[in-house]
């Protein structure tokens, strides 16, 4: 059982699942819990960046340092919410409403050019030059309808992915 | 991969090939974007079936944070690294007094038993081994001898004081030149429980405090090569080390563990190909711990080896199997990594552990960049493959 420094009673768990909008089921919030404590090396109450980025396979994604500034002192409340979008039961708007979330840096309710610009720029690393990201953007904004100094909302962002499935979902280990 | 997944997500719910077109369902959403099928813009296709890059495909980051997402909630690299206690027993009214009683008896009488029996041992020990120094300065050959029986001595006091039972199977080493020996690893007493009944030289990473001065004197009487792991330039002049080694025949043979750090007996990490380019067999050896009385994983991230002893004395027994195994060679249209993962593979079939991809620096060391650049080169060179078409 790792480090269950304190364990989770029920009111905890209930109070969690609350906060997550019952996206995940009470063993899952348990199992969740376990993996928080354990990453959570000195039992802060929350997680640090240098803990995150002490699992590689966290580490080496390329949106790493992006989802960092989202869950960086999370609790552990608001880091089940966080990964609520994730659950199978979570809706298409939940999901989209990350991504949005991830690409709006500056939290300001808007997507720049330059917003997809940066995230485009994380994925690909030095394998584009940056004339050839501009250029790939330039061209599917102006297909999409949208011009480089438009501004993406989150309806805009609901009409692009249209009716397409989101395969964004993550399995909880339950022992 | 990403580059892969992102094609994926074109493919909405059928094969996902990479040729996969516009779906109908997609190019109803396209209805309220402006027509350009008249005015192509250039370096994309028009016709079908050649698949069009769309802002969708830019915008649907999903299967990246995905991956971060499924890494958060769990991992295979902490899982190596992870204690896995058994379950308590003691949660009963008549199994609680036993196990108190138990705890009495290991606490109070095993515990300083084993303390006096340890204390016996390294004061024999540094007797013998100081007179054997100074009484047979001319006797090299005889010094070393005894120096070498006096360390196997060593390590059977050590294994006495936990109570070790230990099951060998196989043919125990041989002493001859040019091999090698690989084991995996779970804690420094891997060392001790193998030195006990074959005089191995080991390569080893420095400790500090007493450790360190026990090392030292193994150093001297069974040989071996100290190497520093934070020391980046260490690695060129280590493989020299560990050639001149295996080459000369009076050196006793050479132990390694390639996992570079200590592993929680049920994973196992990669290996690191240096002990698998020395042109010379490499005998595995693989070691399982029971864990019925104490797990023998030293986290040494959170226990310092003291304590980690104390934990072992102070349980009823250290109960493990070591198998040798048949010596293996590499093939000559093999390379030393190819031959490193084979090695392992055969150790993790013997001992029942799981094979994880990961470099055991990462408990030390962030990842470079190597891995998150070749998840960024086939993202990358997917969509510059579309552009093209």
């Amino acid at each position: 059982m790792g480090n269950a420094s304190s364990m989770l009673t029920q009111y905890d768990i209930e109070e969690v699942q609350d906060h997550c909008n019952n996206l995940f089921s009470q063993q899952e919030i348990v199992s969740l819990y376990e993996r928080f404590c354990q990453l959570d090396r000195n039992a802060k109450g929350f997680i640090s960046a240098d803990e995150f980025l002490s699992v590689p396979e966290f580490a080496m994604n390329p949106l790493s340092q992006r989802l960092l500034k989202m869950v960086d002192g999370l609790n552990f409340k608001d880091f089940v919410a966080f990964l609520s979008a994730f659950s199978a039961k979570a809706s298409k708007q939940q999901k989209i409403e990350l991504i949005f979330k991830v690409y709006d840096s500056d939290c300001n309710g808007k997507v720049s050019f330059n917003d997809v610009l940066e995230v485009l720029r994380d994925l690909s690393g030095p394998f584009m030059s940056d004339e050839q990201r501009e250029q790939v953007l330039v061209q599917v904004l102006k297909e999409a309808g949208y011009t480089r100094e438009s501004y993406l909302l989150l309806d805009d962002f609901v009409k692009v992915f249209g009716n397409s499935d989101l395969k964004m979902e993550v399995e909880v280990p339950v022992d | 991969m990403l580059g892969g997944d992102l094609v994926g997500e074109q493919g909405m719910g059928s094969c996902g090939g990479e040729l996969e077109l516009m779906k109908p369902s997609s190019s109803e959403s396209e209805a309220d974007r402006p027509d350009t099928q008249d005015d192509p813009p250039p370096g994309s296709s028009v016709h079908e079936p050649s698949p069009k890059l769309l802002l969708q495909d830019f915008l649907d980051i999903s299967s990246a944070l995905n991956e971060a997402a499924g890494a958060i909630v769990d991992d295979s690299f902490t899982r190596c690294f992870k204690s896995n206690a058994p379950e308590p027993w003691n949660w009963n009214i008549y199994l609680f007094p036993l196990w108190c009683f138990g705890v009495l008896v290991r606490y109070l009488i095993l515990f300083p038993t084993r303390v006096v029996i340890l204390a016996m041992g390294h004061i024999i020990f540094f007797s013998s081994f100081f007179s054997v120094h100074f009484l047979l300065q001319r006797q090299q050959a005889l010094r070393r001898k005894i120096q070498r029986f006096l360390a196997e001595l060593l390590c059977c006091f050590y294994v006495a004081s936990w109570t070790g039972v230990i099951k060998y199977h196989g043919p125990l080493p041989s002493l001859r030149p040019n091999q090698v020996f690989v084991a995996n690893h779970t804690s420094m007493i891997d060392f001790i429980i193998l030195e006990q009944v074959t005089p191995f030289a080991v390569i080893m990473q420095k400790h500090p405090g007493w450790v360190g001065v026990l090392q030292n004197f193994i150093l001297e009487t069974v040989g071996g090569i100290p190497f520093n792991r934070g020391e980046a330039k260490d690695r060129e002049v280590v493989g020299e080390k560990l050639k001149n080694h295996v080459r000369g025949s009076d050196n006793n043979p050479l132990l390694i563990f390639p996992e570079g750090t200590c592993v929680n007996n049920q994973y196992s990490v990669m290996f690191k190909k240096g002990a698998f380019e020395l042109d010379c067999a490499v005998c595995p050896i693989a070691i399982k711990y029971n864990k019925i009385f104490v797990d023998a994983f030293w986290n040494s991230k959170k226990q310092s080896f003291t304590k980690h002893l104390v934990r072992l004395m102070t349980s009823w027994a250290v109960v493990c199997d070591v198998w040798y195994l048949e010596p293996q060679i590499r093939r000559p249209d093999e390379s030393p990594i190819d031959f490193s993962e084979r090695v392992r593979a055969i150790i993790c079939a013997r001992a029942g552990l799981k094979k994880v991809p990961w470099d055991g620096y990462l408990k030390h060391s962030r990842p470079g960049p190597k891995l998150r650049e070749r998840k960024q080169q086939s993202y990358a060179e997917s969509i510059l493959r579309r552009l093209e078409k």
